[in-house]
């Protein structure tokens, strides 16, 4: 019979951490979904309205009480306001970490953040232009500080389109501005939601969920997508770099600090900082080797694919890094930060450093990030670190020996480099691989860990099944941390899991059969995909005619919601894995995941078996290669494929 | 005698039914009051999450009641109408009532070292549970009473509101 931890991870490094917290009695976000468990029924099914003080309010889903709430609010009404709450949340986050990186170029622009530069002058120029900025003969410095006011202007703008949106196929755009969705800024959307699920505001649930889609929009093609490609500018376009991952990568005689949360900003200067002179004599002096940097959730994704640093772990790794018993810092910042933490690192020495003022732990320290002190900041926050390796207790200290190797660090740009060459970079190779059948199709597998379904396994199985279907896999975030540590991010992947026709294609690019395009932010890099997957031609003239499709199997945030809206909305069929708080109204449900198809292409499915996932995501692309005429694949027969 | 009865297909285990009982069991009776009084009211009825549904447990005041034969104060009795009663000036704390319980329905107070259990509520017509339950999953009566509603709504199918199109 498999031990508790057994059937807690699927990851043996998490499973040995959590043999260690089980048997000193230490709690993690495990046994508190035990102590929570039931669930509140209302809540998951979204007929609990809580928005005005008329109630709060449920509906009996079973019809012998109350129909409807104090208002006269019915099911199909609460569930679609509740979830619009969700969208307009998640949103708001993505894009909030946008607007910091704007206002962070606008600094570098004008002179007034030192420790940072502009590393990728080509991107600079390229969305210089497409936000309609003069570029000829002017320098950098001046460039950024325009392109920084453009972009938080994009914030703030109240009427008109915002400027990623030409960036999508001409049909898709089109196809927007008929539904009346293109988003007219990025905060607007978000603050309409707000005030459309208010007491007695809008109550047809389609006219919510279509602002629903509105503001997810202005998440993907407008708040997540000024936050990556600004990014980029400031502190360079991912490369493929090989970098280890799990929480073998903590070194016993280092001094380590574990970065978490999403800004990559301060985490990127204190990578420079661990080779500062005066702080590796410090560490010297209180008998540690050095100092050793790794990551944690999507700040790990961010700092990897530019700089190769090591990756602690995932959401659900994030207590099991502390009770390693070998963290000196936890320094955090925004976004999936378990409160908990502070719990758990009092059982150790692990001093929690919160550095944003949006995201403050009560008895935590604080220590403001300041883009014109950045390295003075990240020296301050080392010291600390140095100064706490001796309160290490020696006994408490276990770091399991797993990490494995992976190849992290491919852009919407980088692919179509390694597909077509530096100097004569394309898609074509991929798309000529999909229209002669070697390669399936596409699918994006994304999203978060949640302790309802074992971790890792749910990205792990439903990306097996994928690649030996022929179908090449794009990720972010903690799925592509999930199946790093499985070992699906190296190139050998290609022999082990990828059937016949998607192992040429790695074998003859030299690629992974699971490419890893960021973190969870970097979901746009996805949208780009696609869109110079369609330019390319052949495969179709909007995103939903693409053979591709999308997948959240251990989803948990706000932020997931928002994303599968914004593919949805985009035209790509996507597949949830836990239910989302809808199914109270079945008009709600029925619209998400059948009707809205007819509207904008793509659809919802929520599905918890990850190889029924992959079935459906699999008859998706099938579908879609019928209906652009191609070819059937080149090596499989399709009774053969398709597991019952 | 009147029991409280759970219809298992209608819990939705919202623990509605844990915090009327807390609060019926306050001396406010005011689920503000107590909780800005400082006052920490127990429940005597857990939600537990069983498969496939959730479902609420308390004491089913047994006929042949395991907890009375423990009891060896005599603090735990039934009375004329065949109610499991707990009598809190004779019980010593002693836990044999929790360990023959096999519905693991009595809990441990802690602050006054003694049992405590669902009383039916004493002070009320509807137990305070059964009124809270907001799908009316909860029922107070007799088994024959239970056993025909459960059937009559089975007849009816009653329809779900939100499958009306």
């Amino acid at each position: 019979m498999p031990k508790k931890y057994e059937k807690r991870s699927a990851d043996k490094a998490s499973q040995q951490v959590l043999k260690k917290a089980e048997e000193e009695h230490i709690d993690t976000i495990w046994d508190r979904y035990e102590a929570m468990k039931p669930q509140c029924g209302f809540g998951e099914l979204g007929i609990c309205c809580t928005n005005c003080y008329l109630g709060p309010c449920r509906i009996d889903p079973f019809g012998e009480g109350p129909a409807v709430g104090v208002c006269g609010a019915d099911a199909d009404t609460i569930v679609a306001r509740n979830l619009l709450r969700h969208i307009a949340a998640g949103g708001a986050a993505h894009s909030d970490h946008g607007r910091d990186v704007a206002r962070m170029i606008r600094l570098i622009g004008e002179g007034k953040a030192h420790d940072y530069e502009i590393k990728d002058e080509v991107k600079l120029r390229f969305l210089c232009e497409l936000y309609g900025i003069a570029t000829g003969g002017k320098k950098k410095d001046e460039l950024a500080k325009a392109l920084g006011e453009k972009a938080l202007a994009q914030f703030g703008q109240q009427e008109g389109e915002i400027g990623f949106i030409t960036r999508a196929p001409r049909k898709r755009q089109e196809l927007w501005r008929k539904l009346n969705i293109v988003p007219r800024g990025i905060d607007i959307e978000v603050v309409e939601a707000m005030h459309r699920v208010n007491m007695g505001v809008d109550t047809d649930y389609k006219n919510i969920l279509m602002q629903g889609f509105r503001t997810a929009l202005a998440d993907g093609w407008g708040g997540s997508m000024v936050a990556t490609e600004l990014q980029d500018i400031v502190l360079g376009s991912p490369l493929p770099v090989r970098g280890k991952v799990n929480l073998g990568v903590l070194k016993e005689d280092h001094v380590n600090m574990v970065v978490h949360g999403h800004e990559p900003a301060l985490p990127e200067v204190a990578v420079k900082a661990a080779k500062d002179p005066e702080l590796l004599e410090m560490a010297k002096a209180v008998g540690a080797k050095g100092l050793n940097i790794v990551g944690m959730c999507c700040t790990a994704n961010e700092v990897l694919m530019r700089h190769g640093v090591p990756v602690a772990g995932n959401f659900l790794q994030q207590e099991l890094a502390v009770i390693t018993g070998a963290v000196e810092v936890l320094m955090v910042d925004v976004q999936c930060i378990m409160p908990a933490l502070v719990e758990v690192a009092s059982c150790f020495h692990t001093e929690i450093v919160t550095t944003s003022p949006k995201a403050r732990f009560p008895g935590v320290t604080y220590i403001e990030f300041d883009e014109r002190k950045a390295y003075e900041i990240s020296k301050t926050i080392w010291k600390k670190a140095i100064a706490n390796f001796k309160n290490r207790r020696k006994d408490a200290v276990s770091i399991p020996k797993e990490s494995m190797d992976m190849v992290a660090g491919f852009s919407a740009e980088v692919i179509a480099k390694m597909l077509g060459g530096t100097y004569r970079s394309t898609y074509r190779p991929l798309n000529d691989a999909i229209i002669a059948g070697r390669v399936r199709g596409i699918a994006g597998v994304v999203g978060c860990n949640n302790p309802k379904v074992m971790h890792d396994w749910g990205h792990l199985t439903l990306v097996k099944e994928l690649l030996k279907n022929d179908v090449i896999v794009l990720e972010t975030g903690c799925a592509a941390l999930a199946c790093g540590k499985a070992g699906l991010l190296r190139p050998e992947a290609a022999f082990e899991y990828a059937g016949k026709g998607l192992r040429e294609v790695c074998e003859a690019v030299g690629i992974p059969p699971v490419l890893h395009m960021g973190a969870c932010v970097d979901n746009s890099r996805i949208l780009i995909a696609a869109c110079e997957v369609l330019r390319e031609g052949g495969l179709g003239e909007d995103i939903s005619d693409l053979p591709a499709a999308g997948a959240a199997p251990e989803w948990m945030s706000e932020k997931a919601i928002t994303i599968g809206f914004y593919f949805v909305g985009s035209g790509v069929f996507t597949v949830f894995g836990g239910p989302m708080p809808i199914f109270g109204s079945e008009r709600v449900t029925d619209f998400l995941t059948k009707d809205v198809e007819a509207v904008c292409g793509g659809k919802f499915a929520f599905e918890a078996d990850p190889i029924k996932t992959a079935k459906l995501m699999i008859e998706h692309i099938d579908r879609k290669r019928a209906q652009l005429k191609l070819k059937g694949l080149m090596y499989q027969e399709k009774e053969s494929l398709v597991r019952a | 005698m009147k029991k409280i009865f759970c219809n298992l297909k209608l819990c939705l285990g919202c623990k509605t039914c844990e915090i009327a009982c807390a609060v019926e069991h306050s001396k406010s009776k005011d689920l503000f009051k107590s909780i800005s009084a400082g006052e920490r009211p127990r429940t005597r009825v857990k939600v537990a999450s069983g498969a496939p549904a959730p479902f609420p447990i308390r004491c089913q005041h047994c006929e042949d009641a395991p907890c009375v034969e423990a009891c060896m104060s005599g603090a735990m009795s039934k009375d004329k109408a065949g109610a499991t009663v707990h009598d809190k000036d004779k019980c010593v704390g002693c836990w044999m009532c929790i360990m023959a319980c096999p519905f693991g329905a009595l809990a441990k107070d802690d602050r006054e070292r003694i049992v405590f259990k669902c009383d039916l509520c004493p002070d009320r017509d509807v137990p305070a549970c059964v009124e809270a339950c907001p799908t009316k999953a909860l029922f107070i009566g007799t088994t024959e009473e239970f056993e025909k509603r459960v059937a009559a709504r089975k007849e009816k199918r009653v329809e779900l509101r939100h499958n009306r199109k």
